[in-house]
């Protein structure tokens, strides 16, 4: 009897040991699960002590600047060549290039990093004519967006966190394997950070986020019509929606009931709003990113040569709701944020 | 006096020559040996093997399978042999993309491999049964263990030929690869409605889990009489003895019903015969027959339904039109 005991207490420490050593992901208990369905469905979201805190510290907000008056002097007839803040005082103009400074800029460089210290109007500098469609394309987000922003709205920090390239943008892979007449296996089949480390597709983007390619596969009628979704388009859709929940922190039934994913009626209204992101992410690579394609030089594109795109980790970055749903719009009306109630 | 009563086997038989079988006309291959560590979990002696013609060629149709599935998933790594380990797991040799239908030659790069290593494999399987057939026959036994395996190839071929047949998709077949089959077979019950509501899918698990819990109560109801030398379960059958009777009895202690000495084995066979039969007719209804199994669920009165804790929700691109 002894002998079974300590056979099966060693089985079990050898297993666990091994699988602790060999396999990522371990997280230390307890969990602590926060219940979103009826009862007896969990439809929970999990999270543990060091992940909060992990959480809380990647969502610090930067310093706040003194608001500005958007009375006075225009910034039009302040400063040349002003195209997209048009609507400003010279105030509010000075106080979102200070605000530009701390979230975009690199420390060294400061305004030089997007302007020609000789002559500010200067457009030569790519980071310039970068800037300028980045600040259309967040003053858009805040104004016609708000069905999946709200009020809440963002700002340049949201997506660059100080970092003149957001840390999360998505950039097309090179086409794993050796080529020729060997399988390409269409992106299937290699671990990466996008898939959550399944064998699903490396790049579920191509295609549904850069274009409108169809991510509902799941039947809507209970008898075969015609031939439907492939396999492939489901674990292309599958994949999207892993590398949705990896950036958003979240699980499959934040938004999803695991009764049957694709029916709207069974689904918490978080998958509404997470439905327009998706629309919204669409919309920003198709009318900002993409076509700044030709701006870009050669150190910030991708390894086949295109340019960086906006995925949901871009603003999300690991929380449900950016900056943990902290309203940065109120406080930056010059990004077009709604007025104070 | 050595007992059974342990998890591993302390007892070792061992001959002064290694036991050629019966039939000494069937020709075999070596005098066979003997080897302590496989004495622990079996029996000490290793072969004499019959291979046969449909051993040789079941086996070189495996070896060419496994060499087409491996070389391509060491180029999908590029030849590095460190990341074939590393990524040995999640390494896939896919199927044909959709757009090749059921087109016998598709291009090698995209899933004529899949298809050559396919053809080999189940080659490989079917002379494997005839061969397991045959050597039961030439034993003078029942075919039992060949109609077991022919279950399990039943699901093979339901999986990887004959409902691609159906649906006009070789696309709809299993990869090869260890982490893509598991995540085919998620996407697989995502695009056709969460497979838990096919009702034959939840009889092969009733039968899976049933499997499992005979086996459990067959061991260990072998090992505990073991003691009164139950494990010499055919002399128990045909002369019951005192294991026998012993744990007869303590079934019908313990649930009121026992199993014989000789039907347990018929209910582990057909538990485990029908594992995949059913599991088998469950993916050939998929997508053929029904196309949402929640929603046939739900049609027929199984799917239970839960009170909505949340507001009403509504398809936003049937209501906005995809505005913006």
């Amino acid at each position: 009897m002894r002998n079974v005991v300590l056979l099966f207490a060693g089985g079990a420490v050898a297993l666990l040991t091994t699988a602790i050593l060999f396999t990522a992901g371990w997280e230390r208990p307890p969990i602590h699960t926060v219940q979103g369905g009826f009862r007896g469905l969990s439809m929970g979201q999990m999270s543990t002590a060091a992940s909060e805190k992990a959480l809380a510290a990647a969502n610090k907000l930067p310093d706040p600047l003194p608001p500005a008056t958007p009375a006075g002097d225009r910034a039009t007839d302040t400063y040349k060549n002003v195209k997209v803040l048009t609507d400003l005082s010279t105030d509010q103009f000075n106080r979102l290039m200070l605000g530009l400074n701390a979230w975009v800029a690199p420390v060294d460089q400061a305004c030089n990093y997007c302007h020609n210290p000789d002559d500010m109007a200067d457009d030569a500098p790519y980071t310039k004519r970068v800037a300028r469609v980045m600040l259309q394309m967040t003053r858009a987000i805040n104004k016609d967006y708000q069905t999946h922003v709200s009020t809440t709205g963002v700002t340049c920090w949201t997506c660059h966190r100080g970092n003149p390239l957001p840390a999360n943008v998505w950039f097309k892979e090179k086409p794993a394997g050796a080529g020729g007449y060997t399988a390409s296996n269409d992106g299937l089949g290699h671990p990466n950070a996008v898939n959550g480390t399944t064998a699903l597709n490396t790049d579920p983007f191509s295609g549904l986020l850069d274009d409108k390619g169809a991510i509902r596969v799941q039947a809507a009628q209970v008898y075969p019509a015609a031939y439907g979704a492939s396999i492939q388009a489901t674990e292309k859709s599958y994949s999207l929606m892993v590398a949705i929940s990896k950036g958003m922190g979240v699980n499959c039934t934040y938004c999803h009931n695991a009764q049957d994913f694709g029916m709207w009626s069974l689904s918490t209204p978080a998958r509404v709003t997470a439905w327009h992101g998706i629309q919204m992410a669409r919309d920003l690579n198709a009318k900002y990113m993409i076509p700044l394609q030709t701006e870009w030089p050669a150190d910030r594109l991708g390894p086949v040569g295109d340019g960086p795109k906006i995925v949901c980790a871009t603003c999300h970055q690991g929380a449900s709701k950016p900056l943990l749903g902290v309203s940065v719009a109120n406080d930056w009306p010059e990004l077009n944020g709604v007025s104070k109630p | 006096m050595s007992v059974y009563e342990n998890v591993y086997t302390q007892v070792q038989v061992r001959l002064n020559e290694p036991d050629p079988g019966v039939d000494e006309t069937i020709e075999r291959l070596g005098p066979g040996f003997f080897e302590s560590w496989a004495g622990y979990f079996g029996n000490a002696q290793i072969g004499p093997i019959y291979l046969g013609t449909l051993g040789v060629l079941s086996l070189l149709c495996g070896f060419l399978a496994v060499e087409v599935i491996g070389l391509n998933m060491l180029a999908s790594v590029h030849w590095n042999p460190i990341q074939f380990i590393r990524q040995l797991p999640w390494l896939a040799l896919e199927p044909p993309k959709p757009e090749y239908g059921l087109k016998i030659f598709p291009p090698l790069a995209e899933g004529g491999w899949w298809l050559i290593a396919g053809f080999f494999l189940t080659a490989a399987i079917l002379l494997w049964w005839l061969r397991m057939y045959r050597r039961a026959r030439a034993l003078g036994l029942g075919t039992h263990t060949a109609w077991a395996f022919a279950s399990a190839i039943w699901l093979y071929l339901v999986l990887g030929f004959i409902r691609p047949l159906l649906m006009g998709h070789w696309s709809e077949a299993v990869p090869f690869g260890i982490f893509p089959h598991l995540d085919w077979t998620a996407s697989f019950s995502l695009r056709y409605g969460n497979l838990f509501y096919n009702p034959f899918h939840m009889l092969s698990i009733a039968f899976l889990y049933g499997s499992a819990l005979l086996f459990a109560m067959h061991g260990a109801t072998i090992l505990a009489v073991g003691r009164y030398g139950g494990e010499r379960e055919v002399e128990q059958i045909l002369y019951r003895g005192t294991a026998a009777e012993r744990s007869a009895l303590f079934w019908r202690w313990t649930m009121g019903f026992n199993a014989t000495m000789e039907s347990i084995h018929r209910w582990a066979w057909w538990f485990a015969v029908l594992c995949p039969l059913t599991g088998g007719i469950g993916i050939l209804l998929t997508g053929t027959v029904v196309d949402n199994w929640f929603l046939w669920a739900v049609q027929h009165n199984i799917a239970p339904a839960y009170p909505h804790v949340f507001p009403a929700v509504a398809d936003p691109s049937a209501l906005t039109g995809a505005a913006q």
